[in-house]
């Protein structure tokens, strides 16, 4: 266990340096010169230009500045933000929170209703509620977020109001954050209504970030469940006598979630993509957002962190459904 | 005593629970994070929106809803004959702020004034440089470096102010967020605690609302400054929702989430206008969008070519289309809500038969051309590629072939700059101050060339007259002068002036008191909520 581990750990390192790499050169390939935006319209003099390339550093050869960044990378200093002037890192832990808990609402959301989803639909296989979950899946997968999220906003928030438009907490409440997770502090802080406040704030950007998730797992948990139930000890267990809870909830359902959680673990970086859609139509103060921004506004410094820091994040997300298979599987246990 | 105690306390909780009952709380659905609060150091009018027009004030301001000044922090000024050096009384009894993070011991008196200059301009100030990258874009962009010469305490309550050459908008510059004054005991306390960079996230000043707290792109939380030289805001608490997408605000504001909205879709304006909970307004900005020749090349340099084109454009149907309306078109290079606008000049009026015609007398056939669109919405310009293919074929009916070609922004700001660029280029400006010299200098002055000057057109007649008007500090003259430069702008024919657009601001019905300002700010003070 421990050697797979480590050897899992070695492989994290040249791939962190990789994604680094991507990261630091990829931005700037990109046309645009992001001290010139500073100006917007108005013309920087030359003299003016030159002195802030100087003082961003931007001015000294590519691989050096890279070595400079990845130095303080690994001294926990991910530099500072070219437009706030905020270190990174800072504004990083005190965005993040925002996503992890929109994140995890929608995985819940997608499990909670994927998994029975498509155990149903795999059980009734060719039916017309199989065919139904097959074609709303199909259509969850296709939607662009962006025109989802406004539907939403639109139907419930707008016309309906039975939920908030935007943001995570109505601004009656007033609280400093003490977790970040607006759920928890907003029980901490004691004000009555808070809770179900954040709670209806959620509802809405949580079920647009859960729909590719969602129609991903049903789909895999259909497929996954139909080849198990064809196998002979499926056939056997029914052959015993056994209920039809017991065949599906003990001896397939273990067998096929081997495929399906490992496409949970693929789905986090299908919601940090999805976050940055759904954080930006929803007034979501996370990382999605703030990347969106920085991108606006070219601030180098913040998408280059912020991706390495995403990437990181996704890294040891993987590293974690790795080791869950043993638990689920004993025949694969390290 | 102990009875006058229990008195005391129930006075206290009721006026607390009265207060809780009554606070009167004004939400506006901002369209972006402010990059920091310090006004100095940056450009954008969302963070001015935060930082400048709430928390603090300036020597002068802007009158609300004018492009004209009035005094603010200074009670009077005098300038010296010679227009070089202005001398300010400082108002007396200005109250600091006092919130959770600090408690001032004085007010407002020269010694502020002059750090607050003097932090952006003297690269030797320890808070010039007080976090990594400071860049004070703003003062260096007005010129300010190379403008003033000293900046010197007469007395506790006069600041002298010299420059190095007349400037008759240095006034108007003044008031212009970036020259926010700052507080030097604030500064030297966060110096002291080792906490610089605080000043950028937690302002101190001297305007209508304090700074309570800012959750990062999501809310930023003001009180009414009980202490506020100007007079108590009707209001209690100021509050920004941070809502990127305009579609979202418009529900936000529709469902009573906020009480108003900057930058709605053109094409909800019609149902705003229906809605019986909301009104708006509208104005002019202070902006022109504009399609500048390369004046310099071959044969946009003949003036009959250019005024050719210019008849060509139908400029309604690009008011229509891109604006659905909420522009008007543009004849002069500045917009009707600013001083000295020349109203007499007659725009060129499309015709294409006639263009066809002039540009044949030019002896010119064949002519292709590259017209180059932004790739982003700007206020004065939503969709410069949709605007770029009505023109296209506008000049398809003078028989001028277009090329429409863009670039990453950045990119295009840049190579539109060249002097020997091929094509013609849309692209627009707002108004930093309302001085008329922020758009017939900056952007037509000869010293512009390469630079703003995306016609590289340099007219010695139009440059006098601007140059002159600059240095003049009598009013009356200074508008004869920008007229004349306006007629011989429309007769050379630089650019063809496209359109200004609206500002349109909506609002729920129950909102008092805000004024629209035509230097598209938007500032809270003097607002209430009337139900």
């Amino acid at each position: 266990m421990l050697r797979f581990l480590l050897g899992r750990l070695a492989v994290l390192i040249p791939t962190f340096i990789g994604v680094s790499i991507i990261a630091f050169s990829f931005i700037r390939l990109l046309p645009g010169d992001p001290v010139a935006l500073l100006s917007g319209e108005r013309v920087m003099s030359p003299e003016r230009h030159a002195e802030i390339t100087h003082q961003l550093g931007f001015d000294r050869p590519l691989p050096i500045q890279y070595l400079d960044y990845i130095g303080g990378v690994l001294t926990g200093d991910f530099g500072t933000s070219i437009v706030t002037k905020r270190p990174i890192l800072d504004q990083f832990f005190s965005l993040f929170p925002a996503t992890l808990e929109l994140s995890f609402c929608a995985i819940i959301i997608a499990v909670v209703i994927g998994i029975p989803a498509g155990i149903f639909a795999a059980m009734k296989r060719g039916s017309f509620f199989d065919q139904s979950v097959m074609g709303v899946a199909l259509v969850g997968y296709s939607m662009p977020i962006f025109w989802w999220g406004l539907l939403l906003i639109i139907l419930f928030a707008g016309i309906l109001q039975w939920t908030p438009v935007s943001g995570r907490i109505s601004l009656m409440y007033f609280f400093p954050p003490v977790t970040g997770f607006m759920l928890i502090d907003s029980l901490l802080s004691g004000q009555s209504g808070a809770f179900k406040s954040a709670v209806s704030h959620l509802i809405l950007p949580s079920i647009v970030l859960s729909t590719i998730p969602l129609a991903v797992i049903a789909r895999q948990t259909r497929s996954a469940m139909l080849e198990v139930l064809g196998e002979d000890y499926v056939r056997t267990a029914r052959a015993k006598g056994l209920s039809t809870f017991r065949v599906i909830g003990i001896h397939s359902l273990r067998n096929a979630m081997i495929p399906v959680v490992t496409t949970i673990g693929l789905q986090v970086g299908v919601l940090m993509a999805g976050a940055i859609l759904t954080e930006t139509i929803f007034s979501w103060p996370g990382i999605g957002k703030w990347m969106v921004d920085s991108v606006f506004r070219r601030d180098y410094a913040v998408i280059q962190g912020g991706l390495l820091l995403i990437a990181a994040i996704i890294m040891v997300v993987n590293l974690v459904v790795d080791l869950l298979y043993g638990l689920i599987n004993p025949r694969i246990r390290h | 005593m102990n009875r006058k105690l229990t008195l005391a306390a129930a006075l206290l909780a009721a006026t607390v629970m009265g207060g809780a009952a009554n606070a009167k709380t004004f939400v506006y659905c901002s369209e972006g994070s402010p990059e920091g609060f310090d006004p100095g150091m940056y450009t954008a009018g969302t963070t001015f929106d935060a930082a400048a027009h709430t928390v603090y004030n300036r020597l002068l301001e802007f009158k609300p809803g004018t492009t004209e000044t009035e005094p603010g922090l200074a009670e009077s000024w005098e300038i010296s004959d010679d227009g070089l050096e202005y001398t300010f009384k400082i108002r007396q009894g200005v109250k600091f702020q006092t919130t959770d993070f600090f408690t001032p011991s004085r007010d407002l008196n020269a010694d502020d004034v002059v750090f607050s200059f003097d932090r952006q301009l003297n690269s030797n100030n320890p808070w010039n440089q007080y976090v990594a990258g400071a860049s004070w874009e703003y003062a260096n962009g007005m010129g300010f470096p190379a403008l003033i010469k000293s900046v010197e305490k007469v007395d506790d309550y006069t600041v002298k102010i010299t420059l190095n050459q007349p400037e008759a908008p240095f006034l108007a510059n003044l008031a212009m967020p970036f020259m926010s004054i700052v507080s030097k005991e604030y500064s030297d306390k966060l110096e002291a605690d080792g906490k610089k960079e605080l000043m950028n996230q937690q302002p101190l000043g001297t305007g209508p609302f304090a700074f309570v707290a800012y959750q990062q792109d999501a809310v930023i939380r003001y009180k009414a400054n009980p202490d506020y030289w100007g007079g108590k805001q009707k209001i209690d608490d100021l509050v920004f929702a941070i809502t990127t997408d305009a579609a979202v605000r418009y529900q936000k504001l529709k469902a009573g989430e906020c009480h108003l909205m900057p930058f709605p879709n053109a094409a909800d304006v019609e149902a705003m206008k229906a809605d019986p909970n909301l009104k708006v307004m509208e104005q002019e900005g202070l902006n022109i969008a504009y399609l500048a020749y390369n004046t310099t090349q071959a044969p946009f340099d003949k003036v009959e070519v250019r005024k050719a084109l210019n008849m060509a454009i139908n400029k309604k149907a690009i008011v229509d289309a891109v604006f659905q309306g909420a522009a008007t078109e543009a004849k002069n290079p500045i917009p009707p809500t600013m001083w000295s606008y020349n109203d007499a000049i007659k725009d060129d009026a499309y015709d294409p038969d006639a263009a066809k015609k002039m540009l044949e007398e030019a002896g010119v056939k064949d002519l292709s051309m590259k017209v180059w669109a932004m790739p982003v919405s700007r206020p004065y310009m939503l969709n410069a590629r949709r605007a770029a293919e009505l023109i296209q074929s506008d000049f398809a009916k003078i028989g001028v072939k277009v090329e429409v070609v863009s670039y990453e922004w950045a990119e295009y700001l840049d190579r539109s700059k060249a002097k020997d660029r091929d094509g013609a280029v849309i692209l627009g400006w707002t108004g930093d101050n309302g001085d008329p010299d922020n758009f017939l200098h900056t952007l037509l002055g000869c010293d512009a060339v390469g630079g703003n000057n995306r016609a590289q057109w340099c007219n010695e007649e139009f440059n006098d007259l601007v140059v002159k008007a600059k240095a003049t500090t009598d009013q009356a003259e200074r508008v004869k002068l920008y007229e004349q430069a306006q007629e011989v702008f429309k007769r050379e024919a630089p650019w063809a002036t496209l359109d200004h657009s609206l500002s349109v601001v909506p609002m729920r019905k129950e909102v008092e008191g805000f004024h629209q300002s035509p230097l598209g700010d938007f500032a809270f003070e003097g607002v209430d909520l009337v139900e």
